[in-house]
């Protein structure tokens, strides 16, 4: 097949468009430097192609999810676990499910705007507890940047000066919803720590973005970009510049070298017509999604690196971690009948806790934050199913009123904690299966030790308590160890990392701690794969100060002409 | 995805849910073709909604039995009145995306549709056959009484006799399509008073009355 080849040679080719591409587009454009960045779904603009105030009824489905949009048909991700022709396989005896997006801005689109730092702890794991191993940067290294996306962003919450929970730039939180109060009320009893989340949701005007208008749909995508998304804050002023050229249904295949082991580029397929393009370019950054990433490294394969390119550790796809999950959800009598009122607030909870134990009085090394919401959502596709469960069933009048009393009355508790890596989880390149454009997929084994089988059982148990003494009900018994104590498999939080790690060591990391390859110095990744551990929280905020550290150091040393 | 400045932002708001936020055009014409317009065909034409999978016995059972769970009250409409025949049926043949399964890997969207026709399709069958044995005809068929006494041995699942476990589970199933018809319809919507789907201009949390109600109050500002 003939290779189209791009005439121009860009300064940097960037693989992805979310949010570790998104943001080194903008550092590295505003830098100077040319920049050309391919995403392998269709353009996507909030403004035209998100469903902000659609109601229910405007869908046949009720936002049912169907094939092309996995979390249904108002979210704003087009994607999901599994995509048409682009499989990926598990081991036996591995479950792992994978989230991918195909769409400029990949999941930023639709995520939860959980936007937490990993803190000075989060860094330096092995040497607290002695499991995995610690990061060779610390928060201290990483503090200026979140200080810079907190400030370019947006991001609301509250000071607390707790040491492994930073605080950061914010604007004021939103005033909690009732239920919050109530939740919070006996959080304060138990001594669960219970604060003002913080979500990359504006709660001033920023720029030329609005506040919120509250309508609590952020992932439906915000038509007037009033939350963080990469195509609403990163692209558009790497448009500005004039220095970014975006391939939409540009699927990744491999990073292509010289004879003396530098990238030169990356090649591609072009979606529509299935031919094989190839972009030049003098630094290739990868922010596909960690997976991703490491399927591409992994796949670029040649005389000069048999096990793929930055892939003489062998640890390319190594040290795979997702957080640890679950969710209880509880009916509540005191919130039936409940007084109508506009509970909407933003898209996302007002408040959360965020960990707050001593893992040394625990007998589980590493911690979880608590999620919750309820209340009068929009009544969307599945609302009030099971009802049975509650009130007994029947039907008429009587079930009728039932459905009345029973709105918003149940709030659901979510925990995201971290789980250790260990060496039976990781992905690699299935010897046998491709994708329809051709690309070998990835094969994922995954296991969970019992770290985070005893820690999914302390959450069971904190959630029910806080049910308990809130005087509800968990609408779901107590898992059984045998049940894996509910704690979802891998791959289910979509909080994928670590596959591509950083490290002192190049023979036990593939980048060094600017996210530089060790192996190929024009080469760099900018998404989830170099963290070396996961934290208690959601990796996006620290996906997107490393990846501005990262575009920054690059900028430096183009300015140096060091690459 | 350009800048955005305010008297945009404004007329972006103002113009929901017409154009700006709505769906594409293949979308917005499935949708409004088949619940809210189809009816509203039918009413001016006189013809009636044709489904595309239950048969024309099925369709007619399906709206007895919907109306029966959420009737017309001093309230609000029914089930039938909110579409949610109608959105059975379409339901009956939109393909799910692919699903986890327990034992690991997917269930695929072709078999989970044909799962959920079979229960629709072999529920009301069974329906069709209890009522046949106790009264010598079709649930169609049957006197409201008659109906009743059938569905009050199935809508209770605590309550059932053990033998009615098939029919407990058609009966939970219809249960739950049914309400979510009903609820995310105009009429359910606005019977459950939500609120919520506008521009708040400014957030002021819970009013007195909700705070009251579940014993908690703002600190002090």
């Amino acid at each position: 097949m003939q290779i189209v080849p791009t005439p121009k040679i860009y300064d940097v080719c960037i693989v992805g468009s979310g949010a570790g591409g998104g943001m080194a587009a903008k550092v590295l454009t505003e830098a100077g430097a040319d920049c050309i960045m391919l995403e392998a779904g269709p353009r996507f603009d909030s403004e035209k192609d998100g469903k902000m105030f659609a109601w229910p009824y405007d869908s046949p489905r009720r936002g049912a999810a169907s094939p092309q949009r996995g979390f249904g048909d108002f979210d704003a991700g087009y994607g999901g676990w599994t995509l048409d022709g682009e499989p990926y396989t598990t081991a036996p005896g591995s479950q792992f499910y994978w989230y991918r997006a195909r769409m400029l801005g990949g999941r930023t689109n639709h995520w939860g705007r959980i936007s937490l730092r990993f803190g000075p702890h989060d860094f330096k794991r092995r040497s607290i507890d002695g499991l995995g191993d610690d990061w060779p940067i610390g928060y201290d290294d990483l503090k200026p940047f979140f200080d810079k996306v907190d400030t370019l962003i947006g991001i609301f919450g509250s000071k607390e000066g707790m040491e492994n929970e930073p605080d950061g730039i914010f604007m004021p939180p939103p005033k909690p919803r009732c239920y919050e109060l109530m939740v919070k009320k006996a959080c304060d009893k138990l001594g669960i720590t219970c604060i003002p989340s913080r979500l990359s949701i504006l709660t001033k005007p920023l720029g030329d973005r609005p506040a919120c208008h509250y309508c609590g749909q952020c992932g439906r995508s915000c038509s007037t970009h009033s939350n963080f998304s990469s195509p609403s804050v990163l692209i558009p002023p790497s448009l500005k510049t004039g220095k970014l050229k975006i391939v939409t249904g540009a699927m990744a295949r491999e990073v292509t070298i010289d004879k003396s082991g530098l990238a030169t580029g990356v090649s591609y397929v072009n979606t529509k017509d299935r031919r094989e393009y190839q972009v030049r370019a003098k630094i290739v950054v990868l922010a596909a999604s960690a997976c991703e990433s490491a399927r591409i490294l992994l796949n670029s394969k040649s005389t000069l690196f048999p096990n793929g390119l930055a892939n003489s550790s062998g640890v390319v796809g190594k040290y795979l971690t997702d957080s640890t999950g679950l969710s209880v959800s509880g009916h509540f009598p005191q919130m039936m009948n409940s007084v109508p009122h506009n509970e909407d607030g933003v898209g996302g909870m007002h408040l959360y806790m965020p960990w707050w134990l001593d893992n040394k009085k625990l007998d589980f090394p590493r911690g979880y934050h608590i999620e919750f919401g309820g209340g009068r959502n929009m009544p969307g596709y599945g609302i009030m199913g099971g009802i049975h469960r509650l009130n007994g069933g029947g039907y008429g009048k009587a079930l009728k009123n039932d459905y009345r009393k029973y709105y918003g009355a149940s709030i659901s508790f979510a925990g995201r904690g971290e789980m250790v890596p260990n060496k039976e989880t990781y992905c690699e390149i299935d010897p046998v299966v491709v994708d329809k454009w051709g690309i070998p997929v990835l094969r994922f084994h995954f296991k969970f030790s019992d770290y985070e089988y005893s820690q999914a059982k302390h959450m069971q148990e904190t959630f029910r308590s806080i049910i308990h003494d809130l005087g509800g009900t968990p609408t779901s018994p107590m898992p059984t160890r045998e049940q894996g104590y509910g704690l979802e498999p891998g791959g289910w939080i979509i909080h994928e990392i670590g596959t591509t790690r950083m490290g002192d060591d190049p023979k036990t990391s593939v980048l060094n701690k600017n996210c530089r390859a060790h192996d190929v110095k024009n080469l760099f990744v900018a998404d989830g794969g170099p963290f070396v551990s996961n934290a208690d929280k959601n990796c996006t905020w620290t996906i997107l100060a490393l990846a501005m550290r990262t575009a920054e150091y690059i900028a430096e040393q183009r300015k140096n002409g060091s690459v | 995805m350009s800048t955005i400045d305010r008297r945009r932002v404004l007329k972006l708001l103002g113009s929901a849910p017409a154009l700006g936020f709505t769906w594409t055009v293949a979308e917005a014409r499935q949708a409004h073709q088949h619940a809210q317009a189809a009816k509203k065909a039918a009413v001016k034409t006189g013809k009636a909604f044709q489904p595309k999978f239950l048969t024309d016995h099925e369709y007619k059972t399906v709206r007895v039995l919907v109306d029966m769970i959420i009737p017309k009250d001093e309230r609000s409409g029914s089930a039938t009145d909110a579409g949610v025949a109608e959105f059975i049926d379409f339901m009956m043949m939109d393909l799910p995306p692919e699903q986890r399964s327990p034992a690991g890997g997917f269930v695929s969207s072709d078999e989970q549709r044909t799962v959920r026709q079979t229960a629709m399709r072999g529920g009301l069958t069974w329906l069709d056959v209890q009522c046949n044995r106790r009264f010598n005809r079709t649930f169609l068929g049957c006197t409201e009484a008659q109906r009743k006494e059938v569905i009050d041995d199935i809508a209770w699942p605590a309550k059932a006799r053990p033998e009615m476990t098939h029919g407990v589970a058609f009966f939970n199933s219809l249960r739950d399509l049914t309400a979510t018809g009903f609820w995310t319809s105009k009429i359910g919507i606005e019977d459950l008073d939500y609120q919520g789907n506008v521009f708040v201009a400014e957030w002021e949390g819970c009013p007195e009355e909700a705070l009251k109600k579940l014993g908690v109050k703002y600190e002090a500002d």
